[in-house]
């Protein structure tokens, strides 16, 4: 696997980061060293072997479907700038 | 003791006090109030920054969360102020848990220093919590949480008891979250006998968890006598004079044991536990984007422009480092071979403990390979040299096995800790009489 600038940029880009150009080079150092203790997993032999999420085998578990009282407008827009009862944001189109 | 506590006023004015002569510890202190009824009536609790508190701001130890005023607590710190404990604040902690010694801050908060020398770490993530709870002489339980062993680490650097339980056994709504398949609310205090009491007051199912357990259970100190043990031999490959330390107190409490191997879950613990923890940090991450709560700009720009901006000002060092190994193992192509295969690795560890406990009530090992280390130390530590710091708690973390870390004893002044380990559920084997 190549890890070069473009590498960095393209996630940087998925990951919503701006980098700096100092940033770029550290991460440029940190994938490949970090990268390189991970790839101990490629001797392992996972074929036949199932994932793991809850290490309990929870069974699917859901609430019961009741209407409750929800949050008060003025609860909703507590933490954020409010517009005409919408949260501000950029421009989307 | 919690068992004995007398619900003096006094004792708030104490903790209150404490916790405003060692501000350092906290990212913010309430003000001071005092319960009128409940069973843990006037019982101070301090509450690690990521897990939330209504109306008291909630960071995470983050810039990005500036600001947020929660609408409601976490079901854990709901449950215990409903049986009157009291809030004494926000501890300190690494930027959303990602460090092992409380340097990776996030943007404007303070490194706290180890309560024996302050040249030293506390530990992290919870470092803050567990460096108080060595400090506090009033009766406090510390809430603390642990992805990948962020309990267990700083109670060692500090000397206190540290709890992991299993996961899923307590509820993780209202945390703000790390890694969801990973993340564990527990607890720091100087007394064993306070951890197992508080424990039965904070389970049970939790709608508003769906991973939460449905176990109801009181809990109470039982003695060593009977308990199987093994030690885990891989993890003895530490500083000789931790090893010496432990061996030593095993010895004097008259601890039998016989060695073991777990050599699969020491080999591979590590990467595994990064690359899970790192792909759901990277996702839970993405909600921070400047609007509905936290850190806010100037409006300008498109929707990308304007969150790349806030997740930029917001973020720091090691939080953006994580978000983009994150998202870079969870890309089309990558994904399998890392977020998918370290899940199947997963599997593999728990299989390999759970052979162990067939046989065994407990496994045990140092729990950090070292004693806090000086700050001068710590940054000359490259990237893999912090993450492989975790080399003793990764397994079992990613496990979801309950741990504790027992404070034994000391080296060149700094406290030593040993990681006792139980099969999930199995948390009566960890509340022994091991002080």
């Amino acid at each position: 696997m190549i890890i070069d600038k473009d590498l960095i940029l393209r996630v940087a880009k998925n990951a919503r980061l701006n980098l700096s150009e100092k940033e770029i080079k550290r991460f440029e150092e940190d994938f490949r060293d970090v990268l390189d203790c991970f790839s101990v997993l490629d001797k392992v032999d996972v074929s036949d072997v199932d994932i793991t999420l809850h290490p309990l085998n929870l069974k699917n578990t859901v609430r019961k479907d009741e209407i409750k009282a929800s949050l008060t407008l003025d609860e909703v827009f507590k933490n954020s700038k409010r517009k005409d009862n919408f949260f501000v944001g950029p421009k989307s189109l | 003791m919690i068992k004995d506590f007398d619900g003096e006023k006094g004792n708030v004015d104490l903790v209150f006090d404490e916790a405003n002569q060692n501000k350092d510890y906290f990212n913010l202190i309430c003000d001071k109030n005092y319960s009128s009824s409940g069973k843990l009536k006037n019982v101070c609790i301090s509450v690690k920054d990521s897990i939330i508190v209504k109306d008291v701001i909630s960071r995470g130890g983050s810039k990005i969360l500036d600001g947020y005023n929660p609408l409601f607590s976490a079901t854990v710190v709901q449950r215990l102020v409903n049986n009157g404990a009291i809030v004494v604040g926000k501890t300190t902690q690494d930027e959303f848990g990602f460090g092992s010694f409380n340097v990776n801050v996030g943007k404007g908060f303070s490194v706290p220093k180890n309560p024996f020398d302050s040249e030293r770490s506390c530990g992290g993530s919870s470092g803050g919590g567990c460096a108080f709870t060595q400090k506090c002489t009033g009766e406090h339980i510390s809430l603390v949480e642990s992805t990948g062993g962020s309990i267990a680490c700083p109670a060692s650097f500090c000397g206190v008891f540290g709890f992991t339980p299993t996961y899923g056994l307590l509820s993780r709504y209202g945390l703000i979250d790390y890694g969801n398949s990973l993340d564990k609310i527990g607890f720091a205090s100087k007394y064993l006998d306070n951890i197992a009491n508080i424990l039965g007051y904070c389970i049970g199912k939790d709608e508003n968890d769906s991973t939460s357990l449905d176990v109801n259970e009181k809990y109470s100190i039982k003695s060593l006598k009977g308990l199987k043990v093994g030690l885990v031999s891989e993890g003895f490959d530490v500083d000789e004079g931790v090893k010496n330390v432990i061996i030593e107190y095993l010895d004097t409490k008259k601890v039998k044991y016989d060695e073991v191997s777990l050599d699969f879950s020491y080999k591979y613990g590590v990467a595994a536990y990064y690359i899970v923890a790192m792909c759901e940090a990277s996702t839970n991450l993405a909600k921070y984007c400047g609007m509905r709560y936290g850190l806010s700009d100037e409006i300008k720009g498109d929707f990308n422009q304007y969150f790349s901006k806030i997740r930029e000002e917001g973020f720091g060092n090691e939080a953006k480092r994580r978000v983009m190994l994150g998202t870079f193992a969870r890309m089309v192509g990558y994904r399998d071979a890392y977020y998918i295969k370290a899940l199947k690795v997963k599997t593999m560890i728990i299989k390999d403990y759970k052979k162990k406990f067939k046989k065994y009530d407990v496994l045990i090992t140092p729990t950090m390979p070292f004693i806090a280390p000086r700050f001068d130390d710590i940054k000359n530590m490259s990237v893999v040299d912090n993450y492989m710091a975790d080399k003793l708690l990764a397994g079992v973390n990613l496990g979801g096995f309950p741990h504790l870390n027992v404070p034994v004893g000391f080296l060149n002044k700094m406290p030593v800790g040993m990681l006792v380990i139980a099969d999930h559920l199995m948390e009566k084997n960890l509340f022994r009489g091991w002080l």
